[in-house]
């Protein structure tokens, strides 16, 4: 039985233009949809099926507003067994204070007698990008981490990831249970929910938990967006009638050899 | 100031990425160290001593044999001494690596920084990185006695240093606990061959992203650039969807390109892709979206379906060269 709990973080679903809010310290989201980043689908999806071979659960968890709880449910839907909402302000929450936090709540679910074999987290949040809240919690935990895993399977009290080498190879590791791992999109294919699964997610009930201690912080200082620059494109057409000009373009430039 | 940066290395020397860091780095001040993991290729520490490197820390050991994030973190923080900032290319590695550093030190990381807002010799390093999948940058401080970042791939050029410094080699004497060595690689299974050196020296790329729309629909853009003598480069969707082998990755966490010509179909051109081809001579975009950036930052552009447009092109070329 492998319990494994995932982490995801509630993110708005960025379109075309952004704007920043008055006080230039975050995005706008007012008229935004809400989503979580693709890593984080996959470390769903490997949560799910890692907990269903072996009759264990798979826990999400997220610390955010109540508006993070549509992300909860999200998951829930696709299978997640359980979810645990740590309500806060995540903006107010550097990385450390994230990992603090989800730390905090695998060493309560621990005293209370359920103990995670392997916490699952995206590579780099697709908002803030920090790169480290796994890595982080691993400290908290003393467990080994392995990041950007993209495959896993759980053996006996083992688990071997596979993530990409440097090289465009495949690396592969075996590290003993429990143990963290930050997932990477791209080597698993996140399912659809189900209209029944949508049904059952709406009857669970949603572990609050509320953050101890104040959080540091992230240090942010404010967000800039990139100046807007003046488009000079020259539009040589639409559709395959432009091929001719687009050749006449080719052979002006003198690159055809 | 003391500045340490952990250098990757491949088998031409210190790869692109950490000599771009060994550039940005040596902005911040003039001590600057490096930290050289395993066997360094041969010419390595003369040409770190060309970016200005003063002293080189070598770990080696049984330990480095095969890649454990948490040891080489452990080489770093015995490499650290007085340092004030350590730093890494925004790699997989370096990103990986120098969080585990952050842990061991106690300190604050910035990941995917692009440039240094102020660096008092006093007070906190400020710095903007990369956020929101580069959509908008965050001005950060870093607060604590070592600022550990990561710099963007691309964020600047690899610049030789004015004086080149003769390195002092000193070996690592790492303390790697047991516990350092429970996530390491076991095992590696070699990917397609690397040919991005090709892509590299390519007069004409030919860019293909998500428009591309699967693994099988790639035949017309090969067939284009194969008229154009040139070299197939694409987005990070199109690596991470295991579409096209990662070597052919163009952008921040791929290969910088600076073709004569590059035409980018179906690429919307985020500013991590932008970040490897943007010094193109000519930049041609094919996209169905007018609004997408690529199109906007583009010199010329072709708006519509690359499935219609890219095979005309290439009948046009054929057929102008068989007149
Ligand atoms: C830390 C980090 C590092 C990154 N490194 C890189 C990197 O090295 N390289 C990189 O490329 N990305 C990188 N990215 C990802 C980057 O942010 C973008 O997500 C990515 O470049 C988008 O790829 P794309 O343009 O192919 O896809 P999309 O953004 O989805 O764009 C697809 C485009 O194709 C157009 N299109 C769709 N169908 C058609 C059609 N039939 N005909 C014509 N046009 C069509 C659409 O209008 C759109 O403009 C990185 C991201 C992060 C956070
Ligand atoms: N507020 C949050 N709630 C739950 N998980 C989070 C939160 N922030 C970050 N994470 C997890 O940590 C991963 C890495 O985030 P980061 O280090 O901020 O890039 C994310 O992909 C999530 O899985």
């Amino acid at each position: 039985m492998t319990n494994v709990l995932v982490c995801i973080k509630r993110v708005p679903d960025l379109g075309g233009e952004i704007t920043l809010t008055a006080d230039g310290m975050s995005v706008d989201d007012s008229s935004l949809g809400h989503t979580v980043s693709p890593h984080e689908e996959c470390a769903v999806e490997l949560a799910i099926q890692t907990a269903k071979a072996t009759d264990g659960q798979a826990t999400v968890l997220t610390l955010g507003s109540s508006e993070a709880v549509e992300q909860l449910r999200n998951a829930l839907a696709l299978g997640c067994t359980a979810a645990v909402h740590v309500e806060a302000d995540a903006a107010s929450y550097g990385p450390a204070d994230v990992a603090s936090a989800i730390a905090e709540v695998v060493r309560t679910h621990e005293a209370a007698g359920t103990t995670y074999d392997l916490v699952l987290l995206g590579n780099d949040a697709s908002d803030t990008g920090d790169f480290q809240v796994g890595i982080r919690l691993s400290y908290l935990l003393d467990r080994p981490v392995v990041a950007g895993v993209s495959t896993l399977e759980v053996t006996g009290d083992r688990v071997t990831a596979r993530g990409q080498s440097p090289d465009g190879g495949t690396e592969i590791y075996e590290v003993p249970l429990p143990a963290v791992l930050t997932v990477m999109e791209g080597g698993i294919e996140p399912r659809y929910p189900s209209i029944p699964g949508r049904m059952k997610a709406k009857k669970v009930q949603i572990e609050q938990a509320a953050p101890t201690g104040a959080p540091a912080g992230s240090g942010r200082l404010r967000l800039k967006l990139p100046p807007a620059q003046a488009s000079s494109v020259t539009i040589l057409g639409e559709g395959p009638e432009a091929a001719g000009a687009v050749v006449d373009l080719i052979e002006k430039l003198g690159v055809l050899r | 100031m003391t500045v340490l940066v952990l250098v990757e290395t491949d088998e031409s020397g210190a790869s692109e990425v950490s000599r771009e860091t060994l550039t940005f780095a040596r902005s911040l001040g003039p001590d600057l160290h490096a930290l050289v993991i395993g066997d360094g290729p041969a010419g390595l520490v003369e040409q770190l001593g060309a970016y200005g490197v003063s002293a080189v820390h070598h770990a080696d050991g049984d330990a480095y044999t095969s890649y454990a994030a948490a040891a080489w973190a452990a080489a770093v923080v015995a490499a650290c001494g007085d340092a004030s900032v350590v730093m890494a290319a925004g790699t997989a590695r370096g990103n990986e690596v120098l969080a585990h550093v952050a842990c061991r030190l106690g300190a604050v990381m910035a990941a995917n920084v692009v440039e240094v807002e102020s660096a008092a010799a006093s007070g906190p390093l400020q710095v903007s990185r990369q956020v929101l999948g580069g959509a908008a940058m965050e001005e950060l401080r870093l607060e604590g006695p070592v600022a550990v970042l990561t710099v963007a791939g691309h964020a600047c050029d690899p610049v030789e240093a004015d004086a080149p410094a003769s390195p002092v080699v000193t070996p690592l004497d790492v303390v790697v606990a047991d516990s350092d060595l429970r996530a390491r690689v076991v095992r590696t299974e070699p990917g397609e061959p690397d040919e991005s050196g090709s892509l590299k020296s390519a007069r004409v790329v030919v860019g293909a992203g998500r428009g591309a729309g699967s693994a099988d629909g790639f035949g017309d853009l090969l067939e284009l650039t194969e008229l154009l003598d040139g070299a197939l480069g694409v987005s990070r969707v199109v690596t991470s969807l295991g579409w096209r082998p990662h070597h052919e990755q163009v952008g921040q966490t791929g290969s910088r390109v600076s073709p004569d010509l590059y035409v980018a179909c179906g690429i919307s051109g985020a500013i991590q892709h932008w970040a490897g081809m943007s010094s193109s001579k000519t930049i041609l975009a094919i996209n169905n979206d007018a609004d997408a950036p690529m199109v906007t930052k583009a010199h010329y552009a072709v708006i519509g379906d690359l499935h219609e447009i890219v095979p005309a092109i290439n009948e046009e070329l054929r057929r102008r060269r068989s007149a």
